[in-house]
């Protein structure tokens, strides 16, 4: 083996700028694999950290809630929600794996800024939460993105009153002068006319009256909104909202429609005095790769315990998510096969040339002893050693240049992000990445000599011999 | 110089075409009724046309004829390295025609030693490494190897030049390594296709020199092609081809 490797690597620098320039062409594939590939990952890693900051990797839902509940989510709760969730929490095998498990109530309705003179109103779609929990999902970095947002205090467990909206329905509701938004223009004056959707809501304030929330006349040091919504009996209910900030949702329909308050607030709105449920318990996990076996218990637990309930992952509540995955990935494995295709042509190319110059030299060392298949294997470890060679430079490279894109504090948006986050590249970080590039290069490279490696191995002794 | 034409040697002779030798139970080769041919095209050319003789063991025997009668064609079937179209060869007692490709070069590889008119050493091994190789391809230890190589290269003085690469060699030197190299396994039987055809004269002279000086002491039986008058003054025994037809066997000097 030792004679055999050390003649393909003098027959590599034997032929020194051939071999240069095709192991050139397999460090191009290898860096340019290597680096989208990191590109990819951090693609990959950012977007599944927001996601999962913002819905958790599992969901519990009761049945039929995913399909038909949007439109009226005070009809999808989940009955005694507490207790499900304690027997979540509780079982040994969920338990241990869970980062945070939190309910959440959604609500569609109404929104109006009728302080100050204001006289917006806009459709919303809203969520209520738990601050604490809320701020514990935003921790959770299992990639290493640096995604993480610090609590800002916004929203508090012990003030039911605050909220937050996106950045959207801040400038359509006419918030952005009172919450100071940047780059945030005001709404263009225009008269009242009657049946104007801009006409006082009166009604709405005297509702929020009835229901003893402020009125948007208190003052106070947040805006206010007076949200309206449907009760799960059907009736409207009103409650009036202290506007803590905005936050951009990454995506225009949703920034423009988005309001986050607190749980209780959200339940009061839709179950009033009734029984406050939850339309969902999201669970998050402080692994992403426990989700199935998370899944799998979940589904037992309910099964078992007769509950009208079902789970959904991530990837069925952002199916954004799975399209950017899916999308990027096609793109990687077509600019792979791309540089698989050069390097195959490539090694192909560079071992027919090398299997020529040395018929003379197969002849003589058949005529030695040596089997077909020794002949063969000395020009696919030759293969196989250009691109091994080639791919570890490729990856050096890759590695070099990923440090320096890392370093150089790029920032960009991504797909699905609504403000600028660090431009990376995951390589080092992404030791696979490293080795299959490597090893998809060199089996190509081994795989593009095998060609080349059964002419020469084909080879008549004596016409071998005879060649000039 | 003891001469046999075997056309007169009792019972033996031309028959149909062929011309028979006498045979040798102990022959280092065998050759019966061996033809061969190539096809050009659709025509088929005939190379050798059916000889049968006997090459016994430890001789310093040569096949002789012009360019063309047939002496390559025929040392590439005492090689193993053709096979005939017809008839049968035999080698070292094995009857090489029965054996897959495997098992014909792993015959070559402990059995043949290869001297060839172009030298045809590995340029990327020094002559060490050359002379070494078929050593390692019969898996020879390396400790025995080590020795055995650098006694070769010393056998043909180039024990000072083992790590030079062949094209740091002159040409005698280059086909000094290669005699090495043939030798080094101790085979049966070396072929040599016209060894001494791209030396000078005077090369040429200390190469057959060289190679009547270590077949005396290791006693192997070289069969040379050639047809240098130099060489064939060498011959212990001489076969004559013309037209791929044995027409002569000469015994110049007795078996010891």
């Amino acid at each position: 083996m030792s004679l055999l490797l050390k003649t393909a690597a003098r027959n590599i620098l034997r032929n020194s700028r051939r071999s240069f320039m095709t192991g050139s062409a397999v460090a191009a594939g290898a860096l340019a694999m290597t680096l989208f590939g990191g590109f990819v990952s951090y693609i990959f890693a950012g977007l599944e950290t927001s996601n999962v900051q913002r819905v958790g990797h599992l969901s519990v839902f009761r049945s039929g809630y995913f399909l038909f509940g949007s439109g009226n989510p005070a009809a999808y709760g989940i009955d005694d929600y507490r207790r499900v969730m304690d027997l979540i929490a509780q079982d040994p095998v969920i338990g241990p794996r869970l980062s945070v498990i939190t309910p959440t109530q959604s609500l569609v309705g109404i929104a109006g800024n009728f302080s100050g003179g204001n006289q917006a109103s806009k459709t919303f779609f809203g969520v209520g939460l738990i601050p604490s929990a809320r701020d514990r999902m935003l921790q959770w970095d299992e990639r290493h993105t640096g995604q993480v947002h610090r609590p800002d205090g916004r929203l508090s467990d012990d003030d039911q009153s605050r909220g937050l909206v996106g950045v959207g329905l801040a400038r359509i509701l006419a918030l952005c002068g009172p919450l100071h938004i940047r780059d945030c223009p005001p709404a263009p004056a225009r008269g009242s006319e009657p049946g104007d959707a801009t006409k006082p809501r009166e009604d709405l304030v005297r509702l929020a009256e009835l229901d003893g929330a402020p009125s948007s006349e208190t003052k106070s040091v947040s805006p206010r909104l007076e949200i309206l919504s449907a009760t799960a009996g059907g009736a409207p209910n009103v409650v009036s909202l202290a506007v803590a900030g905005a936050e951009a949702q990454g995506v225009r329909e949703l920034d423009d429609n988005f309001i986050a308050m607190h749980l209780g607030l959200a339940q009061q709105l839709v179950y009033g005095r009734g029984e406050h449920k939850a339309t969902a318990i999201v669970l998050q996990l402080h692994r992403s790769e426990d989700m199935a076996v998370v899944r799998t218990r979940l589904e037992r637990l309910i099964a078992d315990d007769h509950l009208d309930l079902e789970v959904r992952d991530v990837r069925d509540l952002s199916p954004f998510y799975v399209q950017v995955v899916a999308m990027f990935g096609a793109i990687f494995i077509f600019i792979s096969l791309v540089m698989g295709v050069i390097v195959l042509f490539a090694v192909v190319n560079t071992m027919t040339m090398n299997v020529m110059e040395r018929t003379n030299e197969i002849g003589t060392i058949r005529a030695m002893g040596v089997r077909r298949g020794g002949v063969r294997m000395q020009f696919i470890l030759e293969g196989a050693l250009i691109g091994a060679l080639g791919a570890i430079v490729g990856v050096i490279l890759a590695v070099a240049i990923a440090a320096l894109v890392n370093g150089a504090g790029w920032t960009w948006i991504p797909p699905g992000n609504s403000s600028p986050t660090a431009f990376k590249v995951n390589v080092l970080g992404n030791p696979m990445l490293i080795a299959s590039a490597w090893a998809v290069l060199t089996l190509v490279a081994t795989a593009a000599a095998l060609i080349p490696a059964n002419r020469a191995a084909r080879l008549s002794v004596v016409d071998a011999l005879r060649h000039v | 110089m003891n001469t046999v034409d075997v056309k007169a040697a009792e019972g033996y002779g031309t028959t149909g075409g062929t011309t028979r030798a006498r045979p040798d139970e102990d022959a280092a080769v065998r050759l019966r009724d061996v033809a061969k041919s190539y096809t050009t095209g659709e025509v088929e050319v005939p190379a050798l046309r059916g000889i049968t003789f006997d090459i016994p063991y430890h001789r310093f025997s040569m096949v002789v004829g012009a360019s063309g009668s047939g002496k390559s064609t025929l040392l590439n079937l005492i090689g193993c390295i053709d096979a005939p179209t017809l008839g049968s060869v035999q080698v070292c007692g094995e009857k090489v025609g029965t054996l897959d490709d495997d098992a014909l070069a792993d015959f070559r590889a402990k059995n043949i030693g290869f001297i060839f008119q172009t030298f045809s050493l590995i340029p990327v091994l020094s002559a060490f490494e050359n002379v070494e190789y078929p050593l390692v391809l019969v898996g020879t230890p390396e400790a025995e190897r080590r020795r055995t190589t650098n006694a070769l290269l010393e056998a043909v003085g180039l024990a000072a030049h083992a790590k030079r690469r062949p094209n740091e060699l002159s040409g005698g030197q280059r086909q000094r390594v290669a005699i090495a190299r043939a030798l080094v396994k101790a085979p049966q039987v070396v072929l040599a296709d016209e060894p001494t055809a791209n030396l000078d004269s005077e090369t040429g002279a200390s190469i057959v020199e060289l190679m009547r000086r270590v077949q005396a002491e290791s006693r192997t039986t070289f069969v040379f092609a050639t047809h240098d008058p130099q060489l064939m003054s060498q011959a212990d025994e001489t076969f004559v081809i013309r037209d791929g037809t044995l027409i002569e066997h000469r015994t110049q000097r007795s078996a010891p």
